[in-house]
């Protein structure tokens, strides 16, 4: 699954990059159309927390307890927390370490390297699962969990940090240097303190992540809330220990995002002195350039090397066979479909929003703020469980409809689209839509002619994180498709649940294939970060 | 300022209005029966096929999990869009039908099929049979081994290995033929005691496998699967055996896949005749001579002649609209299987 660094990680461009813009007056206040828009949106986001909280009540508390204090749920709790406990510091000391390589020595074939680490984020986890199973089919459990998500999720960590280090003032460095530190204290004691926003942005997203995952842990037989709900929703439909599973995995989500905003603390990150930084010197790993390429390789190999070649090798072993091209084709393009509708109503619907955050400060942005943080840790199994049992019983004629499904997409990518809108729209000077307007442009006019067109590299890049988020979307999409929709990741999913792996490399590879523009999209992004 | 934003908002809402209208348009036709269907798809796909080119009705299904489109169907209640639903499993169909929302079979189709393959209400009927085998890998477990009850393997002696997939349906009718054979208290008292002993798996194909690379000594699955891969590469069960327990204990039970008519269904004719087609001379040929392996149970067509006949399996006598698929969610969920 490919997602922007959301949230705080974007912050840091976002305080520069507001710096220019004009106190919000009387007149860029939102009109009601804007403010109802947003506030609908808002309450739309509140949905699957509003459901978690009905289906308790509904229960009863003495069901509810029964339901929530149980074994299976203690196990559910290890396996989840363990994985994230595990995993994400693995993720930062993996991240932090490559993007230093990569950012602040001599290594040779850096500018080779860099790119190439950003890459993993093309293969969904769940191909990634299937790609280790096909090369040790008895992997299974935590540790296998671990691996596998180990190797999808790092980028998000050295992608801010690669950003991070590269805006650093080496002055610090430097004085630490000349007061007798070597390399191994100047990072511990210098670096690594400063690269403590990135790391927790990173590891936030992580965590995010390993709390929705379905497809990677059911693969492996790894048993994580996210998972134990897709069978109770498979066994039960809309059953009651299901959705108590569900307020569990939402009380996690919360005690992540609180526990991300502790230890981030007040502490001041940005640089205040005056003129440019200059550019840091590289440290020299002398003998330990072999041991670092190794080290490199390896992850290579094993992030990138080992879905690539399982992909190939299913593909060389099922032949001409398994291009079964009516279905590969008609799933393409229900997936492009889809994935296009929902990236743009969703970048359409982030503009508005991000409007409201950026040009008004009141109790609606406010709001907007606070719900986007919080459904962006959401994982796709609630909000997908929410609208299957609230469209069957408030709303039946969206109940299974296309209009459901593109629905449920905006609400979870919308964090994704504005985060790059919001960023965009940020940098728009209001002057130049006020001069605009007092020379006889109509706001239709300069809406179109200058806001629209300053934003639109932002919003295409949101637009292209979302269309990819979707296509490769499987826990919602299997809850809410329409009838007679196979989306690609559907019919891998069935294909190598079925353990048809030949027949399924395919749509790896189709599904791969389609994420590639949008990890060199995110790619840019970063070193664009960067050069600010 | 106002007026400009009211307008792109305008302008927006529009623009996601057309783009939700033409998502949605073209998805329902009015013609195509809908089936929802838990059975496997590529069996349902050649029984469509088959319909569809004899009497030209077109047909589209929507494919899940006995359970979960069981429950689905009475959550939609008599506003389901669904006109047939086929299950892998009786325990989902039994669900259906004591929420009261199947129609009566036409005689014609209920005539095809012999009492013993069907409920006596009518409500809906067997389509396909299967057979709960234990599949053995044949190095590590001599076959004097064996064991003689499915409820041997709650003993201690077979701590971690045996294996299963607990969240699949067709376990859990199992579990549900238990039950009803057994009782609760032994029901649970077998299911706790699977909790500690058996590996758990995501389904019949990967206990299967896991038996095959002896990862454990034996599991408990359906026949046909195994048979499925004796016929193509032996992959994943060149190392295995079955072992059929016979004598009407429950690891012998068969289980019934089920068919039936939504009352909700407007295009209840269509309906009907498709389900009068599947339990038909042509359609239970589908499962004789196709790649499913699954028993036929209608209009006299025997089964593959892979397979030990139906009538030799020494079944346990089940009557499948009382297999109650809640209480062994329920069991299950209590004893952390779920």
């Amino acid at each position: 699954m490919v997602a922007p660094p959301v949230g705080r990680a974007d912050d840091q461009t976002q305080s520069l990059a507001t710096a220019p813009v004009s106190r919000p007056d009387k007149a860029s206040r939102p009109g009601p159309l804007v403010s109802a828009t947003v506030a609908i949106l808002v309450a739309a986001t509140l949905i699957p927390l509003g459901y978690v909280a009905w289906a308790a009540l509904s229960i009863g508390a003495t069901k509810a307890y029964d339901l929530v204090v149980r074994p299976r749920v203690g196990e559910l709790l290890f396996n989840t927390v363990a994985m994230v406990v595990i995993t994400v510091p693995l993720c930062a000391v993996i991240g932090v370490g490559v993007a230093w390589l990569v950012e602040r020595t001599d290594l040779p074939g850096r500018a080779f390297w860099r790119p190439l680490f950003v890459a993993p984020l093309a293969v969904p986890a769940f191909v990634n699962s299937y790609a280790w199973v096909g090369v040790v089919p008895s992997l299974h459990g935590l540790w296998a969990g671990v691996l596998v998500s180990t190797l999808s999720y790092f980028p998000f960590m050295y992608l801010p940090v690669v950003a991070a280090l590269r805006r650093l003032d080496p002055a610090i460095e430097e004085s630490a240097r000349a007061l007798g530190s070597d390399s191994v204290g100047v990072f511990f004691r210098v670096v690594l303190p400063q690269l403590r926003l990135a790391v927790l942005g990173g590891g936030l997203l992580v965590g995010v992540h390993l709390l929705a995952e379905f497809g990677a842990f059911a693969m492996l037989r790894f048993d994580t809330f996210t998972v134990a709900i897709f069978q109770q929703f498979q066994v039960t439909f809309d059953g009651a220990a299901g959705s108590m599973l569900a307020g569990v995995l939402v009380l996690l989500c919360l005690v992540l995002l609180v526990a991300e905003a502790l230890a981030r603390g007040s502490a001041r990150f940005s640089r205040i002195g005056a003129g440019a930084p200059r550019i840091a010197t590289p440290i020299r790993l002398g003998r330990n350039v072999i041991a670092a390429q190794a080290a490199l390789a390896a992850l290579a190999v094993l992030a990138l090397g080992v879905p690539v070649w399982t992909i190939l090798r299913w593909l060389w072993i099922g032949g001409a066979d398994v291009w079964v091209l009516d279905g590969i084709v008609s799933a393409l393009g229900q997936t492009i479909g889809l994935a296009t509708v929902a990236a743009v109503l969703t970048t359409v619907l982030a503009f508005p929003v991000a409007w409201v955050a950026v040009r008004s400060n009141g109790l609606l942005a406010r709001a907007v703020e606070g719900a986007n943080y919080v459904t962006s840790s959401l994982p796709g199994i609630v909000t997908a469980l929410a609208l299957v049992t609230v469209t069957i019983r408030l709303a039946q004629p969206l109940y299974q409809s296309i209009a459901l499904i593109v629905l449920t997409y905006v609400l979870l990518f919308m964090p994704r689209a504005l985060v790059n809108v919001r960023a965009g729209l940020a940098q728009v000077p209001p002057s130049l839509e006020e001069a605009s307007r007092s020379l006889g442009s109509s706001p239709t006019a300069t809406f179109l002619r200058v806001t629209l067109r300053l934003t639109a590299p932002a919003a295409a890049a949101g637009a292209s994180l979302v269309f990819v988020a979707v296509a490769t979307e499987l826990t919602a999409t299997l809850l809410l498709a329409p009838t007679g929709t196979r989306t690609l990741s559907m019919r891998f999913w069935s294909l190598s649940s079925e353990l048809d792996y030949a027949g399924a490399a395919p749509y790896a590879l189709v599904l791969v294939v389609l994420a590639i523009p949008v990890t060199l999209v995110l790619l840019r992004q970063s070193t664009k970060v960067a050069a600010l | 300022m106002r007026r400009r934003w009211s307008r792109i908002a305008a302008l927006v809402s529009a623009l996601a209005v057309v783009l939700g209208a033409t998502a949605c348009s073209g998805s329902d036709d009015k013609d195509e029966l809908l089936v929802y269907n838990a059975q496997h798809e590529s069996l349902t796909k050649e029984w469509i096929d088959a319909f569809t080119k004899e009497t030209g009705i077109k047909v589209t299904y929507r494919q899940g999990g006995d359970t979960e489109l069981g429950n689905q169907l009475i959550a939609e209640g008599d506003k389901s869009p669904a006109d047939v639903f086929l299950t892998e499993n009786s325990p989902a169909m039994a669900a259906v039908e004591r929420a009261g929302l199947f129609a009566d079979l036409d005689a014609d189709t209920t005539g095809q099929v012999p009492p013993q393959y069907r409920p006596a209400s009518g409500k809906w009927t067997g389509v396909a049979a299967r057979t709960t085998v234990f599949v053995y890998n044949k190095a590590k477990l001599p076959s004097g081994q064996l064991p003689k009850s499915l409820l041997d393997l709650q003993q201690p002696a077979w701590k971690g290995r045996w294996g299963a997939p607990p969240a699949k349906a067709d376990f859990q009718a199992i579990v549900a033929a238990l039950l009803q054979l057994k009782g609760e208290t032994a029901t649970a008292q077998w299911l706790a005691a699977m909790k500690a002993n058996a590996v758990v798996y995501n389904d019949n194909i990967a206990t299967l496998k896991a038996v095959n690379a002896g990862e454990v000594d034996g599991g408990v699955i359906y026949h046909y699967y195994w048979f499925r891969d004796q016929a193509k590469t032996k992959e994943m069960s060149g190392n295995t055996a079955l072992h059929y327990f016979r004598n009407q204990d429950p690891g012998a039970f068969v289980s019934l896949s089920g068919g039936g008519v939504l009352k909700s269904s407007k295009k209840a004719d269509k309906a009907q005749r498709f389900l009068k087609f599947i339990t038909g001379k042509a359609g239970q040929e589908v499962l004789q001579k196709g790649d499913s392996f699954e028993y036929p149970v209608a209009s006299g067509v025997p089964a593959n002649a892979a397979l030990v006949p139906l009538t030799d399996l020494q079944a346990p006598v089940v009557d499948p609209s009382t297999l109650d698929a809640q209480k062994v969610t329920d069991l299950m969920t209590k004893a952390g299987l779920l």
